[in-house]
């Protein structure tokens, strides 16, 4: 059982849905990320998604490229970002924590050695965009065979037909990407997520959690209210982008965390 | 590459889209369904004789193929060795290679009901057929350029808007092919419904590598024709430019199994393949990764962060080759060379002098090494080299490296 499991069956007992918060490893700078990050459990969050900065991210809108790109020239790499993992499980060994990027770094890295690390830096699960189950073989066995977990995409062009092919596979949870597009467009509508949601729990036991498009503490409760829980990524390093203080992030972290947990 | 020429190098990729290691199907899930059904019409449509018969039509008689083999005369006397032969696609309509694959993926779009197709243009060439190939059938055509490329590249911007194209700077990045790449990567997971991503290059997820060198395959398939004709046997070398690699795989493809044919693959090397990194050099100076759909050999870091490529010719500013280079290149069957900036330009200015051709910059890298090896060989060895663009495009790059003033003209104002 990963942090991840166990973190659903605490809310599920608590009959609470989980808030999950994403952040760009690195961004504006190191020392600030890992006090940004050291701060999400206390703001309410349940899991965190951790971004890996990429030169290329292909899936993501404006705003998580640019998050990207000041982590970048800061100097953060695949492992500091392990690092930071690292130093964050010192004060924190409950709270799951998701790697999510693109492909090349790991693959660069080699796929073997990653997950020694990975795991040891005390990483619960991967989101690996540029990794379809037709390319499961590269990471996604391996991994689940290292003890993370794997989980997979959904979305709304994963008909019926494919829908088991992309649940095989699938650990920890199932992220269903709200809308065809990328991070921070388009937002979510609860009245078409929910038929969505219930079109994928009917073929599996694994919680569903959605994402993109998700911006408010009134979004993050409608969407929860209709799924197993609710991330948040680009509002969150919108606000980093402004500049604002740690303290400040954390305050707006705390009332989409309410917003979810209140559905 | 003894062994392995027992076996045909006609047969990748294999059903995972799989050239060797290199290729593959790396995309988000919410491309997937779509290049799953994209190879499902292609294959359809690739056994289906209408399907070519439309193809041919138009190739003849809106693109204007074949396109001629041209015995350069003074050029082969100049360089005193090889019998060297320009198979022209520079004369095709819009005056490059591009076209001979956007009608086929155009006609495939019609044929699976899309109405919008976007594209991503480095040079501007493959924008310019796409624009081109969209106004004739009607259909709204968006092209995604590097800002930096619409600045350097601007006679070809107002062409696509002529053409009725809407052209989309894009700022990200360097703003060079491979950040347009990302933004209609970007578009087409969000417009999944409409849109057909035409591809220039023999890159991207599968299907497209191979759907593009089988499109771009009748350049070689015409030139063993008329080799056979005029000489009466298959060249001794064949070479082309290299950015993402499709006029050279379109040239080489036919040749691959005939293996007394030499093959050599050019790529830019900017200013000079070093450390620094100036190049767009992939297989000469890069190493295998996997970036826009498939793995194979790109230019980056030590953390796997993507690095942007330098070259004078913005059609193949690219830091990656499509994936089946890199597996004939790993088993030795093709040959694989950098030219710097400086040696092209050289090129181009001989080419003009000695042809009355004015080459694109691009295949002004493979005539670059074509003037390096053709003084050594003897004088019925048969090099045939693609020039696979004009270089109307380029005349104001080239005046600028040459130090001449077109500040003058309108469009010299607005070029970079």
């Amino acid at each position: 059982m990963t942090r991840i499991d166990a973190k659903f069956e605490e809310l599920k007992a608590a009959g609470k849905k989980a808030f999950v918060a994403y952040v760009m490893a690195g961004d504006p700078d190191e020392a600030t990320s890992l006090e940004l990050i050291k701060g999400l459990p206390g703001a309410g969050v349940d899991i965190i998604e951790l971004g890996v900065p990429f030169t290329d991210p292909m899936a993501d809108g404006p705003t998580i490229q640019l998050a990207g790109q000041r982590a970048l020239e800061a100097g953060m790499t695949l492992q500091k970002t392990l690092d930071m993992a690292k130093a964050f499980r010192e004060t924190d060994d409950t709270t799951p924590i998701v790697l999510m990027g693109y492909y090349n770094p790991i693959y660069s890295r080699g796929v073997d050695k990653f997950l020694v690390d990975a795991k040891e830096a005390g990483i619960d699960g991967l989101i690996v965009v540029d990794l379809p189950p037709e390319e499961d073989e590269e990471l996604c066995l391996p991994a689940q065979a290292a003890g993370l977990n794997f989980i997979r995409l959904a979305t709304p062009t994963t008909d019926d037909k494919r829908l088991p092919k992309v649940l095989t596979n699938t650990s920890g949870f199932v992220y269903y990407v709200s809308i065809t597009g990328i991070t921070g467009a388009a937002a979510a509508q609860a009245t078409d997520v929910g038929p969505e949601v219930a079109r994928i729990k009917a073929k599996t036991d694994l919680p569903v959690i959605v994402g993109f498009g998700i911006r408010t503490p009134e979004a993050a409760r409608d969407i929860a209210a209709v799924a197993d829980g609710a991330v948040v990524g680009t509002a969150i390093v919108g606000q980093v982008a402004e500049g604002k203080p740690v303290a400040e992030i954390l305050e707006f972290v705390s009332g989409l965390a309410a917003g979810a947990h209140s559905a | 590459m003894a062994n392995d020429l027992f076996n045909s190098f006609m047969t990748g990729p294999d059903e995972k889209g799989r050239f060797g290691d290199y290729g593959g199907r790396f995309v988000s899930e919410t491309l997937m369904p779509l290049i799953l059904e994209l190879e499902a019409e292609y294959e359809k449509a690739k056994t289906d004789a209408s399907f070519w018969e439309e193809m041919e039509y138009l190739w003849k008689h809106y693109v204007g193929r074949p396109s001629p083999m041209y015995h350069a005369e003074r050029l082969s006397e100049r360089l005193g060795g090889a019998k060297i032969y320009f198979k022209r696609d520079e004369l095709n309509h819009t005056g490059a290679h591009k076209i001979n694959n956007v009608l086929g993926q155009i006609i495939l779009a019609r044929r699976m009901g899309k109405t919008r197709i976007i594209a991503e243009t480095g040079a501007g060439q493959h924008g310019v057929a796409t624009a081109t190939v969209c106004a004739k059938f009607g259909l709204k055509c968006v092209v995604y350029m590097g800002a930096h490329d619409v600045r350097r590249q601007a006679p070809n911007v107002f062409r696509m808007r002529l053409l009725g194209a809407e052209v989309i700077p894009v700022t990200s990045g360097r703003g060079t092919l491979k950040d347009a790449m990302n933004d209609a990567l970007r578009d087409w997971v969000t417009n999944v419904r409409d849109t057909f991503y035409c591809i220039g290059t023999v890159a991207g997820p599968h299907p497209y590598p191979a759907m593009v060198r089988d499109f771009q395959s009748i350049i070689g398939k015409e030139a063993k024709e008329q080799l056979a004709e005029m000489e009466g046997r298959l060249p001794d070398t064949i070479i082309a430019a290299i950015g993402g690699g499709s006029n050279a795989m379109g040239l080489f493809f036919p040749f691959l199994d005939d293996k007394s044919v030499r093959i050599i693959g050019v790529e830019a090397g900017g200013k000079g393949v070093n450390e620094k990194m100036e190049h767009c050099a992939s297989l000469t100076g890069g190493r295998p990764g996997v970036l826009h759909g498939n793995r194979t050999y790109l230019l980056q870091d030590e953390d796997g962060q993507i690095l942007e490529g330098f070259s004078i010719s913005a059609g193949l500013d690219y830091p990656g080759i499509g994936p089946e280079h890199s597996w004939l290149h790993d088993t030795g069957r093709a040959e694989y060379v950098s030219i710097t900036d400086s040696e092209a330009l050289e090129a181009f200015q001989l080419c003009c002098e000695t042809e009355g051709i004015i080459p694109a910059l691009e295949p002004c890298h493979a005539l670059a090494h074509v003037m390096k090896i053709a003084p050594e060989l003897p004088a019925d060895h048969i090099i045939c080299m693609n020039m696979c663009g004009r270089g109307d495009k380029d005349i104001f790059t080239v005046a600028r490296y040459l130090g001449f003033d077109m500040s003058d003209t309108e469009i010299g104002r607005d070029a970079d």
